[in-house]
């Protein structure tokens, strides 16, 4: 028996590498055959998948540390899993089965990673994605029932500066950032996370029908607010999500590619503009420029991050082999190296391929949406979701300089899992409405030619007789 | 599409509830291409960041798990213990011994003989242990061993290291060195193995952790310092070898004719180069100058050399680079001052003084790639790594660093170097059933006295050189007469008892 677990615990890294790959591909193949009968047995193979990966997790997990709590997070996580899975299917039917997949895929695979890290805030994040999802369930009801979202313009712009300047001015440092505050005593919130989608919605209602240059500008100084309070809170990573969803937004909207060279060019003068005057954007650089030279200090985190991939290389050290607390702030901004060094780089590569996989499904939903208004809500989280991982991921491998931000569903922290959950079911609500008008359209072509034909028959009739 | 728009009046009244949609319908149909082109741009980005990601795992473990900053490697030394390193006949120089209560502790059965090259593994890291460390913690002993061990709670044992290193060179080059300071370093010519490294003074790595207090607290000590990898001396006339190669450079035509009449020094306005102790060379042409490593001759050739171009060619030699070498080692320097009145630096840099300064390994690899016909290779110790149960988890090649000197110019110093056996300053070497060349020098390092570091460098047999040893002995007197018998024993040793022994075999 003993031998049978420690065979188990020495290859089940082995087994999940080959699972998370053939999850990625199976995605991969579902974006490209249409709806049909392949794309169904993908997408329960896929369903197969996510509960096999966490299996093998935590079965792993429980065994090398012989501590059973590790059971109870699993038994809550699965039947949270299969309540979003089995609940969506049965209310929603036709919903973005990529997009569900990835979002579970992404959580159980998140669970198991703070678990390790972190047994007692594994549960609180369970219980937080449980809210999540029970406020998030409604939305695609909600956007459909309601048509006054693209009136309230301005209520989203000003709901989203005063909460970004109240942060400002009461919130609580943590890891040099102003980003936070508490209520209660133990809920931490985190403002900005949520302000990224009001955000969204004002550019959105904003920019859908008009697009002359004043209404571009009047917007620009809005999204100047909003990325400038973020600078100053030190959240410089929210801050470049916010700007550069700005300028792609805008682009998009107004098909000009003037706008996307003035953004570029704005984008590049902010940034130097920054390096002069923040001095906390001068050591964000410099421990990405030279870090082994700052180990000490600035470049501390981000040695830590790259020996945790270094050390676990292609197939990883094994879960609970590595020393990922090393790293500060390992289980919200670093969490990528983690993957990496437990559980290899190859699953982390997949893990990013399964993140843009959801940022390529809905991109192609953006681009079929007939409603400007919704298509640039999508298409604006597409953006801000992928960039985000660019961000957090790149930050944690040296490829650009580290802004702290999250790993969105992966990492522990309720303001990010929950708004990105939110993002996901705006997207799939946006679907939703557009499968249903789909449908009804070609019900009313059909009902009509069947009326026409009538009509031509009668008319035929009249003719003969 | 068009047929939606047509039939868009009719539809309005149709779905009453979404009117203001069917209206906008046709705004944003075709930003498509737009979106498109952002999506193209992200997926661009994510993938080069894959590929950053890619590329980093693949280059950099080693480097990552050998840094003293990760904490990784207590973890991997909690689960695996530390491999052994074998000499390349064999020989167990390191390996942990396990006691009944499985207490580790590193034992070196050589002693003070690897002290530097084999190197020490607590209170820090130095030569093999430092360089395999990667290896040496981790273990590819086959799955089944390790689940053994894993259930009877037993360590499992790190990858054994093979080095390149061959005991008996060893154990005559530190025979040779005796009590002297100094180093030794022997090449195998045509592949860049090191054979044998030697620095002493030396140390008992045995007793590392009980002798390192007082050996980091006495801040003159340098028992610790690898001498042939570290150690930066005057090259003396040793360096007349790279004068000589500047000299062949710019007077291609004319070297064959090159003539001096040596009455023991040279004068250039107010600077003046003396002969070793003074000593009258008479008429001396290019190959005797350099036989009879006469000062005054070099000194006369230096004066008449272009400083950038010397100065380049002393860069591509390795002067004041990083040297192709993974033992921690000293960067040579030279200093050739544009403007020089009187041409003191110039005339002092070409004698090898001045403020010219070399380890031995670099002069070894100077010579060894004189030796191979102008290339050279890099010299390496470590020539593959074995898991406990015999599977090879990796091998070291040798490795071509590249041409340091073109082929005649490799023929002609080689020619100089035989000389030097032949008829100048190493004929100790003479008749010994090998014919070994080389270089002699006696460095001086103190302005005011007659004390100097004995040098040799140089390679046997001469037509076809098989190993090239370079040797400093501290404070002894000229190269010729302490530095030159040292390289006879070890030339001795190579080809009386491992060359014959191998041939019998």
């Amino acid at each position: 028996m003993q031998y049978a677990l420690s065979y188990f615990t020495e290859i089940s890294k082995y087994i999940i590498i080959g699972m998370v790959a053939a999850y990625t591909l199976l995605g991969f193949g579902m974006l490209f055959t249409g709806r049909g009968k392949a794309f169904k047995i993908m997408g329960i193979c896929q369903e197969c998948l996510i509960f096999a990966v966490q299996a093998v997790q935590f079965m792993h997990l429980a065994i090398v540390s012989a501590n059973q709590d590790y059971l109870f997070l699993y038994l809550f996580a699965q039947v949270m899993l299969l309540a979003i899975l089995g609940l969506v299917h049965f209310i929603y039917e036709k919903e973005n089965l990529i997009l569900l997949n990835n979002m579970c895929m992404l959580l159980g695979f998140g669970f198991c990673m703070i678990s390790r890290l972190d047994l007692s805030k594994a549960f609180r994040q369970l219980a937080i994605v449980g809210i999540s999802f029970v406020i998030s369930i409604f939305i695609p009801e909600i956007l459909k029932k309601i048509h006054f979202w693209r009136d309230l313009t301005w209520f989203y712009a000003v709901i989203g500066v005063s909460a970004l300047s109240v942060v400002l001015l009461l919130g609580e440092v943590s890891g040099g950032s102003k980003i936070s505050f508490t209520i209660a005593g133990s809920i931490t919130f985190q403002p900005s996370e949520f302000v990224k989608i009001l955000f969204l919605f004002f550019l959105a209602g904003a920019l859908w029908e008009e697009h002359h240059f004043w209404n571009v500008a009047l917007t620009a100084v809005v999204a100047g607010i909003h990325v400038i309070i973020l600078t100053i809170s030190v959240d410089l990573g929210s801050a470049l999500i916010f700007f550069v969803t700005y300028v792609l937004i805008v682009f998009v909207a107004t098909r000009n590619y003037l706008y996307l060279f003035l953004g570029a060019a704005g984008g590049c003068g902010a940034a130097v503009l920054a390096y002069r005057f923040f001095h906390h954007v001068r050591v964000r650089v410099l421990a990405w420029q030279d870090p082994w030279s700052y180990i000490d200090h600035e470049g501390y985190q981000i040695t830590q991050s790259l020996f945790a991939i270094g050390s676990g290389n292609w197939f990883g050290m094994g879960l609970l082999n590595g020393n990922p607390k090393a790293i500060p702030r390992v289980d919200r901004d670093f969490i990528f190296s983690t993957v990496c060094e437990e559980m290899g780089v190859i699953t982390g590569i997949c893990l990013v391929l399964i993140c843009l996989l959801s940022f390529l499904a809905m991109s192609e939903i953006a681009v079929k949406v007939q409603d400007c208004f919704y298509q640039l809500i999508v298409y604006g989280i597409a953006v801000e979701y992928l960039f985000q991982i660019l961000l957090t991921i790149g930050g944690g491998i040296k490829f650009i300089p580290m802004t702290g931000v999250t790993l969105p569903f992966v990492s522990y922290g309720g303001s990010s899992a929950m708004t990105t959950m939110f993002m996901y079911f705006i997207v799939q609500g946006v679907c939703l409405m557009m499968i249903q008008q789909e449908e009804g359209e070609s019900d009313e072509r059909d009902g009509k030619t069947i009326e026409k034909n009538a009509g031509r028959r009668r008319t035929e009739k009249k003719r003969l007789q | 599409m068009k047929k939606t728009q047509a039939d868009g009046g009719p539809r309005k009244n149709a779905s009453n509830k979404n009117s203001r949609k069917s209206a906008d319908r046709k705004k944003n149909a075709d930003n498509a291409l737009e979106i498109r082109l952002v999506s193209l741009l992200f997926f661009g980005l994510i993938i080069g960041m894959l590929v950053f990601l890619g590329k980093f795992t693949a280059e950099n473990e080693q480097e990552m798990i050998n840094n003293s900053y990760n904490s990784r490697q207590q973890i991997l030394l909690s689960r695996n213990y530390r491999g052994k390193i074998f000499a390349a006949g064999g020989e167990v120089l390191a390996e942990t011994v396990l006691d009944e209560k499985q207490n580790e502790k590193r034992s070196y059965p050589y002693g003070e003989l690897f002290s530097h090259i084999v190197g020490y593994s607590s209170q820090g890291r130095m030569g093999v242990e430092a360089l395999a460390n990667y290896y040496l913690i981790n273990t590819n002993i086959a799955l089944k061993s390790k689940i053994q061990n894993d259930v009877e709670g037993r360590k499992n044992p790190g990858d054994n290291v093979y080095t390149t290193l061959n005991v008996d060179l060893q154990r005559a080059a530190d025979q040779q060195l005796s009590l002297y300071r100094g180093a030794i370093v022997v090449t195998e010519v045509k592949t860049g193995k090191i054979l044998s490294m030697v620095s002493h003074p030396d140390f008992d790595p045995n007793e590392i952790s009980d002798i390192w207090e007082d050996l980091i607290n006495d801040k003159d000590s340098t028992v610790l310092l690898n001498r042939a990898t570290q150690g930066l001396y005057p090259p003396g006339s040793t360096f007349k070898i790279l004068t000589a190669l500047e000299y062949y450079r710019e007077n291609k035509e004319t070297y064959r004719n090159y003539s001096f009449q040596c009455g023991g020094v040279f004068t250039q306005g107010t600077s003046k180069i003396h002969c070793y102790h003074n000593a009258s060379h008479g008429r001396v042409d290019f190959v005797s100058s350099f036989a009879k490593s006469c000062n005054a001759s070099f000194a006369n050739m230096g004066s008449q050399l272009d400083r950038s171009d010397f100065s380049l060619t002393l860069q591509n030699m390795l002067f004041g680079q990083e040297l192709p070498l993974t033992l921690s080692h000293s960067k040579s320097a030279f200093y050739l001052p544009e403007y020089d009145d009187p041409e003191y630096e110039m005339m002092q840099t070409s004698i090898g003084q001045g403020k010219t300064q070399i380890t031995p390994i670099h002069l070894n690899m100077i010579t060894s790639a004189i030796a191979n016909d102008g290339i050279l290779m890099e010299p390496y110790v470590l020539d593959r790594v074995v898991s406990e149960d015999g599977q090879t988890v990796k091998k070291f090649y040798p490795t071509e660093y590249g041409r340091l000197l073109s082929e005649d110019e490799a023929q002609l110093l080689r020619e100089l170097m035989e000389a030097v056996v032949l008829k100048g300053n190493a004929q100790l070497l003479k008749g010994q059933g090998y014919v070994a060349a080389g270089k002699t020098g006696s460095a001086e390092y103190k302005d005011s006295s007659d004390d100097s570091h004995a040098w040799f460098t140089g390679y046997a047999p001469a037509d076809d050189p098989e190993i090239c040893v370079t040797v400093i002995v501290e404070s002894a007197g000229t190269g010729g007469d302490y530095a030159v018998p040292v390289a006879k024993g070890i030339f001795d040793v190579y080809f009386h008892q491992i060359a014959a022994g191998n041939a019998s075999e």
